[in-house]
């Protein structure tokens, strides 16, 4: 191992049932430096932090941790501790109810003489370390009592106490405002100055640039690359996330997708936004239009669609569809305005998983026609069939529980749910992601059979080149907010280079 | 500035019930002086009628403390009272009965406990069963009343009519006879348990773990806690705390029988969410506790002192406090989470 | 290999634990009645009985389980459908079933009327205003689970206390006692048949033609399984769990009404006493999940009955109503243990080390 390196991972492997997260993936840190691990969704990273961190059990390759003779494997998070691995969450993994101090020295607490925990002296030496790090805090206070970036600057005095050499950060900014950001990198670079080493994941190109010293990429759970900051700039770190040429598999041409700028309006946005999570946009879509929202996971892509859809229920702004201005509460009221969202998170939001394939399908009809209008069997039975057929799902039978299905499938299922719904605006979050090749391209054909029929799609996708294939006009995303529109001269380039942005004004 | 962040919603809670107390206690000063009601020896009544009660709230607070809940306990008093007075009744010293009740507790806690710590069952399905499993248990050790009387202990007769007379706060009768306030050893024994077990959940390391648990089970996990076990030393401290209340309990009421303590669980949670425990976990003390108690006997009190109040009065006002305190930290809890 | 699949097969089938705790009781009764040296399939037995109040009856053990199972049968379907669809249970219910059968027996006698023979009210207005309480402290319990978010449980215990006493204070801490024949109708007889039978099985068939006809039960399964999906894909999640609670509130006055006909009196004390306890353990027993989400509403009728069945036969081995509790405790426990998925798991990791090892060899 070389002198100032202070973790190696080398060859890392790790498949599950049906995906290769990570194939042959390695990584170095050294000591004293911030280095940051990037890629979308799916490329892997959260699943080789939990290799590292003993959560997940990796099939192949060897982890070296500095000042330990022979590979590493840890088998709990407890034994990452043990080596010197801690991980600081976007959720803090600390109990908010506890003091600063408490929450310190837990499960670690010096004692008295009577075999009661000393308290004077913990939060004397909590107070301490909390002023050595530069965290000005009353550490007897509860820790409820303080921000989120507080309460993740103590999980990391936590670990930075326990002596950690490797301190990994996960997604810690997500929810924090640009000061507590400020704060939060001064630790940082303080620690690093300390000696340790820091791997820093985050979708934040800004803060990539602002405080790290090295980037290493993921895509697809394989490595990319690992490159000094000063020699990856913007633009080329994009292109390494996204990757160029994915898939050339759809048949669809550019030229297929006609001009409709002249159609009537489906969708205007006008100034919406939703406290926390998305500042007010305008949007226009047309009949027979499909608007790619382009931007990187966490740019406020996903919770654009939602405020319109009344998934979060828009602070500000107006809606019209179809000319008329709306009210949207709650996602019913835009279902009978005719829209239809497919969510990102198939898990969570999407499949009901203990039902059967056809309650899945009819879902969303059913409950736009009321509960007392109940299909009849027969009808269940005949949509259901219809859609398995349109949308080609692969399923035993319709009674099959969805939870039974391969991701691709189980997405099909949903996308079928929309389409019984005959819905006149469809939101596509993410349809395509986890799910093969072949069902991708699928998909692709769809959107755009769609389009011609008269639909308009809002399509959300991390990946560039489908959205370049299927879109008329692409909506550009970054940190939560609307950043620009393009309509033409739609390439990839020019769509990365909106994306980045800043390269500019640099 | 830092004044305002230690107002935080859960001190509000607590001072709110040490406020109500004290006015429910001085409305019933004003209503019923006449009565008696401002004499010392009433307030010590409060105390002597629900040692048991204060014994058992101790537990459940700790119990509800990992966010879980004990409603067995109402149930395992009934069968340990059942179990000393049939034990004393076939000529057994009540030294050895009191033992053999505090094994039971012990036995009957690590069965509860293993069951939520380590099978992961619901704690209310769990002590649901534990309550009906100790509820028939009584009556098949016995369907009758049986009292405890001079005769069959001398012992356990002499320690429930031991009056402890204090120093203060006596009156004149109107035969002009001075009056001297007493207490009775249960109200010893629970004031002990209750000191005992403040200081065992502030300064001891057991005590720390259960308001970790409550707080965030995950994290206390990652943290290096030992959550199968906190959670099982929970059950097993309610049990036996409840056990220790049996024995007070016992020693008011002189007897054994099936119908005993009925209910006396939700007596004893209300009194731990009215003294500011979240049935969420992670926040509350026995302190609380101990006003929540007193609250409920105050109310007792003043229904038992008007007389003509119907005795389910009580119950109605007890569920009412207890609807507003759930409500209010229903609302704090959203509170907090919209500022999040 | 063929046997070993149909046995899965068994295993599989949703009735299965029900099924075989109902089968496992008849066992237990024909193997006592052999042993007492009666006839064996004296438990089957259904004979014609003269009586003096009701004419002739039908009559045997068969009838009086299902006579006796009524009110938890009506209660059990209420709470499957509050456990499907919040994945908690409905406590108050026996409190409830008390409160309901007090203000029916106060609008019926008179408020202060500890015993009459005549009715202060027509019939129907007792009846319905009990019923009204019912549906009222269902949409109370509702409100506080699906709007204030409070845990099921914790909601449901306000009521738990609170109901049965102010029944109490409804009748004036008397047991009222209404002795007029058309109110004891409902826990008499109807013709041959026991009216709770009848009033258990119109309950039933109503909420099964509900369940098939309208998307009720998809709605509250899908909510149960999923809330947030069932939110984007356009139910109203709370309105539903909402509606379950009210339907539990429902059903809990309805067998407030039927327990409280059967005694002709208001006995507020008595009246659904641990009725809860088993109408959750009916749930259960019909292979429901505690947990939420999919259930099977013939499973809790099933489980519901099976209890009495328990009930009956530990009277008949001899135990006594106050020790019953006992073995119903200890089945509880069986049920929900052998479900632990901690115990599950343990399981799986060694038939997984034993096929390991049976292939290695």
């Amino acid at each position: 191992m070389e002198d100032n390196v202070v973790l190696t991972a080398r060859g890392i492997t790790m498949t599950f049932p049906g995906v290769k997260a990570l194939e042959n993936v390695d990584f170095t840190l050294r000591k004293g430096e911030i280095h940051a691990l990037m890629g979308e969704n799916g490329a892997g990273k959260s699943t080789l932090i939990k290799c590292l961190t003993g959560i997940n059990d990796f099939e192949a390759g060897e982890i070296h941790v500095d000042g330990i003779s022979g590979p590493v494997r840890n088998h709990s998070t407890k034994d990452a501790q043990e080596v010197g691995i801690s991980t600081v969450y976007q959720e803090v993994n600390l109990c908010p109810n506890l003091s600063v101090a408490e929450n310190l020295f837990i499960g670690r607490e010096p004692m008295t003489k009577f075999h009661t925990v000393d308290r004077r002296s913990y939060n004397k030496r909590s107070q301490k370390i909390m002023d050595e790090l530069g965290i000005s805090v009353d550490v007897t206070q509860n820790l409820e009592n303080y921000s989120l970036a507080i309460q993740q600057m103590v999980a990391i005095a936590r670990a930075v106490d326990m002596d950690c050499k490797v301190l990994i950060l996960d997604e810690p900014t997500s929810s924090l405002d640009d000061e507590e950001v400020e704060k939060l990198f001064s630790l940082m670079r303080n620690l690093r100055d300390k000696g340790v080493g820091i791997i820093f994941v985050t979708h934040f190109l800004e803060q990539v640039y602002a405080v790290c010293d090295r980037i290493t990429v993921l895509r697809d759970g394989q490595l990319v690359g690992e490159y000094p900051i000063a020699e990856l700039p913007r633009v080329k770190l994009v292109a390494a996330m996204m990757g160029k040429n994915l898939d050339d598999l759809a048949e669809i041409h550019k030229e297929s997708i006609e001009d409709v700028s002249k159609n009537p309006l489906e969708i205007s946005a006008k100034g919406i936004s939703h406290t926390g999570t998305i500042k007010p946009f305008d949007l226009d879509i047309h009949k027979g239009e499909v608007v790619g929202v382009a931007g990187l996971l966490g740019s406020g892509r996903s919770e654009l669609a939602r405020a319109i859809y009344g998934a979060d229920k828009a602070s500000t702004g107006t809606l019209s569809v179809d000319g008329k201005e709306v009210k949207i509460n709650q996602p019913i009221d835009a279902m009978n305005l005719g829209m239809g969202m497919l969510p990102d998170d198939r898990k969570a939001e999407g499949i009901i998983a203990d039902l059967s394939v056809r309650e899945n399908i009819i879902l969303a009809l059913q409950a736009k026609r009321g509960m007392f209008k109940q299909l009849s069997r027969a009808r269940q039975e005949e949509i259901a069939a219809r859609y398995i057929d349109l949308v080609q799902i692969k399923t035993a039978d319709q009674e099959t529980l969805v939870k039974q299905l391969s991701g691709g499938n189980q997405q099909k299922v949903i996308l079928a749910r929309w389409l019984a719904t005959d819905p006149d605006f469809l939101i596509l979050d993410e349809p395509t992601r986890g799910i093969d090749v072949g069902t991708k391209s699928e998909i692709q054909k769809m959107i755009v059979k769609l389009a011609g029929e008269g639909k308009s799609i809002l399509f959300i996708s991390s990946e560039i080149a489908e959205m370049l294939r299927t879109c008329n006009r692409m909506a550009i995303m970054r940190d939560g907010e609307k950043v620009g529109e393009l309509d033409h001269d739609l390439t990839q380039e020019n769509v990365m280079k909106a994306i980045a942005g800043g390269e500019q004004a640099q | 500035m830092k004044n305002k962040t230690r107002l935080n919603g859960n001190t509000i809670l607590l001072l709110i019930t040490i406020v109500l107390f004290i006015v429910l206690y001085a409305g019933g000063c004003i209503a019923y002086g006449s009565k008696g009601f401002t004499h010392t020896q009433t307030f010590l009544n409060i105390l002597i009628t629900n040692a048991g009660l204060i014994c058992v709230t101790c537990g459940l607070t700790v119990v509800m403390l990992t966010a879980g809940i004990d409603i067995s306990v109402g149930a395992l008093i009934a069968m340990d009272c059942m179990i000393l007075a049939v034990g004393m009744r076939s000529g057994l010293n009540a030294i050895v009965m009191v033992l053999i009740v505090l094994v039971i507790g012990v036995a009957f806690g690590l069965f509860q406990g293993f069951l939520v710590g380590y099978l992961e069952i619901q704690p209310f399905i769990v002590t649901m069963a534990g309550m009906f499993f100790c509820r028939g248990m009584t009556a098949v050790i016995c369907t009758e009343q049986v009292s405890i009387t001079e005769q069959t202990s001398a012992l356990f007769y002499k320690w429930a009519n031991t009056k402890i007379t204090l120093p203060f706060g006596g009156y004149l009768n109107n035969k002009g006879k001075y009056l001297a306030p007493y207490v009775r050893p249960g109200v010893i024994v629970a004031l002990l348990l209750l000191i005992v077990t403040f200081i065992m959940l502030r300064h001891t390391k057991l005590g720390r773990s259960f308001y970790a648990i409550g707080g965030n089970a995950a994290s206390a996990a990652m943290m290096g806690l030992n959550v199968k076990k906190v959670k099982l030393c929970a059950y097993m401290l309610s049990s036996i705390f409840c056990s220790i209340g049996a024995i007070c309990y016992c020693l008011n009421t002189m007897a054994g029988s099936v119908s005993q303590a009925l209910g006396l669980e939700m007596d004893a949670i209300s009194s731990s969410v009215i003294g500011g425990t979240l049935l969420t976990g992670g926040v509350g003390n026995v302190i609380g506790s101990f006003f929540g108690v007193l609250i409920n006997g105050t109310i007792s009190s003043i229904v038992k002192t008007n007389g003509k109040l119907a005795s389910s009065w009580p119950n109605i006002l007890t569920a009412a406090l207890l609807f507003l305190f759930i409500v209010i930290q229903s609302v704090f809890a959203m509170m907090r989470n919209r500022k999040k | 290999m063929n046997k070993q699949s149909t046995w899965q097969k068994i295993k599989g089938w949703s009735l299965f634990l029900p099924v075989m705790s109902l089968l496992l009781v008849m066992a237990v009764n024909i193997i006592h009645d052999i042993y007492i040296g009666a006839n064996p399939l004296s438990f089957f037995m259904i004979t014609l009985r003269q009586t003096t109040g009701n004419g002739t009856i039908l009559y045997g053990r068969i009838i009086d389980i299902l006579n006796r199972g009524s009110e938890v049968a009506i209660l059990s379907i209420g709470m499957t459908l509050v456990v499907s669809s919040s994945a908690g249970t409905d406590i108050s219910v026996g409190s409830v079933m008390s409160l309901c059968a007090s203000f029916c027996c106060m609008l019926l006698a008179g408020y202060g009327v500890s015993s009459t023979t005549t009715l202060a009210r027509p019939l129907l207005v007792g009846i319905l205003g009990g019923i009204a309480i019912g549906v009222l402290c269902g949409m109370f319990n509702g409100t506080l689970v699906a709007y204030f978010g409070i845990q099921p449980m914790v909601a449901t215990l306000i009521l738990y206390s609170a109901a049965r006493a102010i029944g109490l204070l409804l009748c004036n801490d008397l047991i009222v006692y209404i002795r007029n024949d058309s109110f004891g109708f409902f826990g008499g007889f109807l013709g041959l048949i026991p009216t709770p039978v009848v009033i258990a099985a119109i309950c039933i068939l109503v909420v099964a033609l509900l369940l098939k006809k309208t998307a009720l039960g998809m709605y509250i399964q899908s909510v149960g399984i999923n809330a947030k999906a069932s939110r984007i894909a356009g139910l109203n999640s709370k309105r539903i769990i909402f509606l379950t609670y009210m339907l539990c509130g429902l059903f809990a006055g309805i067998a407030g009404i039927v327990a409280s006909s059967r005694i002709t009196s208001a006995d507020s004390n008595n009246i659904g006493l641990y009725f809860e306890m088993d109408a959750i353990l009916a749930v259960a027993l019909g292979g429901n999940s505690l947990g939420g989400g999919k259930f099977n509403l013939a499973g809790s009728i099933i489980g519901a009955y099976t209890i009495q069945a328990i009930t009956t036969t530990l009277y008949a081995l001899g135990v006594s109503s106050t020790q019953a509790p006992v073995f119903k405790a200890i089945i509880v426990i069986l049920i929900v243990a052998i479900q632990a998925p901690p115990l599950k798991a343990y399981f799986k990791k060694r038939s997984a080390a034993k096929q390991v090892k049976g292939a290695a060899s």
